[in-house]
């Protein structure tokens, strides 16, 4: 069975490295703050301790309020997995570090998110509309979004 | 052969076109013969599932899952009831479990055979392997006919179990079909893992490293063919898989031939699973008592299942309402299409149909 990871141990090995960027945490999930994503994701791929090598999906969820993207994380050789938060306040200008220089897989996952809601990944070096056209108005999957 | 210069030419293969298996562009430069650069261009077939999903009812979002990856509904079905039962804490029968993962393992052997002529097809085998694999499909199709009525679009799970039990001409139907199929799957294998012209074309092309692999967060066969021993059947055993005895089939390279041939292979595995599902299964309810109006208590949860193209997840979260408040879905297809520069970087123009056969796209998940 694919477990999931103690949250305590993924906040040790953040605050051993990295202190102060943890927001709050709940039963299986740590918030980070936006600004610190990137180091936290490369802090968490690393072999040598908590080896999350595989990025299982980011997904983005429109709280009205803010923004919350989810990072799904799987190690494969010890096979358990891990869900690490950020939230982005605001409706205008949201951005967020890339993570593709850890994950490639992040690619056209990122693409995605900016595509239907909205959120520009600094960083990334292709960063367009993969689902829709570019001259497309709006991003759909955003809950104020009222089409045509 | 100094002196000679080529000036680089941009290609499109697609939207319309019989190799890229749906509305799906490559914009493709050439030097010459040579791959030197490409970009996917997708998004022609997009619905915007995900955004619908949240104006309909958790039952009638089955439906919506059906037409994503359309060669494999059953498999979609399954990991969408799944998250809904874990979302909500419904208990499935054991008996609607077995059905369950009968079912799924059908869609994969009838999408794997799907894959393997396509490809077959792709290389220039025309047609003649393809009709070997629908036959062999058509008798699947057939006996999802019986379960409930559709052949493609099948709607046929619900959270909390399926829609209806399978009758008597099913079994005895699905019987026939497990004493035959082994048969017609080493007569495939005969027939085309051998044969010079397709070990020319498949054999060292396209290959992605097991380290690549992982990083592209590519899954499914692919996966397997680099060698990465990793089945989400096994890994993490859902529905009744921890009670059945399979192997996983690894490649040795990671080429189109492997992943080809993980494909082969895994259709053997899934006959076996069948048969032992044939014997364990016993009379029971085939579903838990769920209303029609699902409302779980508000919160989240991400389940995935082992489908044909890969890890085939959702994101469901709840605010207590009857529909959800969002609902991601990780396609297989979308994420497996990350490497493709990567594979096809440097290659020949021929290779690039090939490449892209061996990964076996379905664009209604791509696009969703």
């Amino acid at each position: 069975m694919t477990e999931i990871l103690d949250v305590s141990k993924i906040i040790n090995e953040i605050n051993k490295e990295l202190p102060n960027c943890i927001v709050k945490n709940n039963d299986d999930s740590v918030w980070i703050r936006p600004d610190d994503i990137k180091k936290v994701c490369s802090i968490l791929k690393n072999p040598q301790g908590l080896d999350f090598s595989f990025l299982t999906s980011i997904s983005a969820v429109d709280y009205i309020g803010y923004f919350e993207i989810v990072y799904h994380l799987t190690s494969m050789r010890n096979n358990y997995s891990a869900i690490i938060k950020t939230k982005c306040y605001g409706r205008k200008n949201l951005a967020l570090p890339s993570v593709i220089d850890i994950w490639k897989t992040a690619d056209l996952q990122e693409r995605e998110i900016w595509d239907l809601m909205g959120i520009q990944f600094q960083g990334h070096p292709n960063l367009k509309r993969i689902l829709l056209w570019e001259g497309f108005d709006g991003h759909p999957l955003r809950k104020d979004y009222l089409g045509n | 052969m100094t002196g000679i210069r080529t000036e680089p030419v941009t290609v499109n293969l697609g939207p319309q076109h019989p190799s890229t298996h749906g509305v799906f562009r490559l914009r493709v430069t050439f030097d010459g013969e040579e791959i030197i650069d490409l970009e996917p261009v997708f998004g022609y077939l997009h619905r915007g599932t995900e955004k619908l999903a949240e104006t309909r009812n958790y039952t009638q979002i089955v439906t919506l899952t059906d037409r994503m990856d359309y060669v494999a509904s059953m498999s979609n079905n399954l990991a969408y009831v799944r998250t809904v039962e874990k979302l909500s804490g419904i208990q499935v029968p054991e008996r609607a479990q077995y059905i369950r993962v009968i079912c799924a393992e059908l869609q994969r052997i009838a999408s794997h055979l799907m894959a393997t002529g396509f490809l077959l097809n792709d290389i220039g085998a025309l047609a003649t392997p393809l009709i070997y694999c629908f036959r062999e499909r058509e008798k699947i199709l057939d006996l999802f006919e019986m379960l409930c009525g559709a052949r493609i679009t099948l709607s046929y799970m619900r959270p909390g179990g399926i829609f209806q039990d399978a009758d008597s001409d099913f079994w005895n139907a699905l019987d026939i079909l497990i004493q035959e199929l082994p048969h017609y799957l080493d007569e495939l294998e005969a027939l085309i893992s051998k044969n010079e012209i397709v070990l020319a074309r498949t054999r060292s092309v396209g290959i992605l490293s097991d380290a690549d692999a992982i990083d592209y967060g590519v899954t499914g066969p692919i996966l397997r063919a680099s060698r990465v021993k990793w089945d989400l059947r096994k890994a993490n055993p859902y529905e009744i898989y921890n009670r059945l005895d399979f192997e996983i089939p690894i490649g040795v390279e990671g080429d189109t031939y492997d992943r080809f041939h993980v494909r082969l292979l895994e259709m053997q595995e899934s006959v076996k699973i069948i048969t032992q599902c044939i014997k364990q299964i016993e009379k029971g309810p085939i579903r838990a008592n769920t209303p029609y109006f699902i409302r779980p208590k508000p919160g989240e949860t991400y389940q995935s299942v082992e489908g044909p193209k890969g890890e085939l997840g959702f994101y469901l979260i709840s605010d207590g309402g009857v529909s959800p408040y969002r609902c991601k879905v990780r396609a297989p297809s979308f994420i497996n299409l990350t490497p493709l520069k990567k594979m096809m970087l440097g290659w020949k123009m021929g290779d690039l149909i090939t490449i892209l056969g061996s990964i076996d796209i379905v664009l209604g998940e791509v696009d969703r």
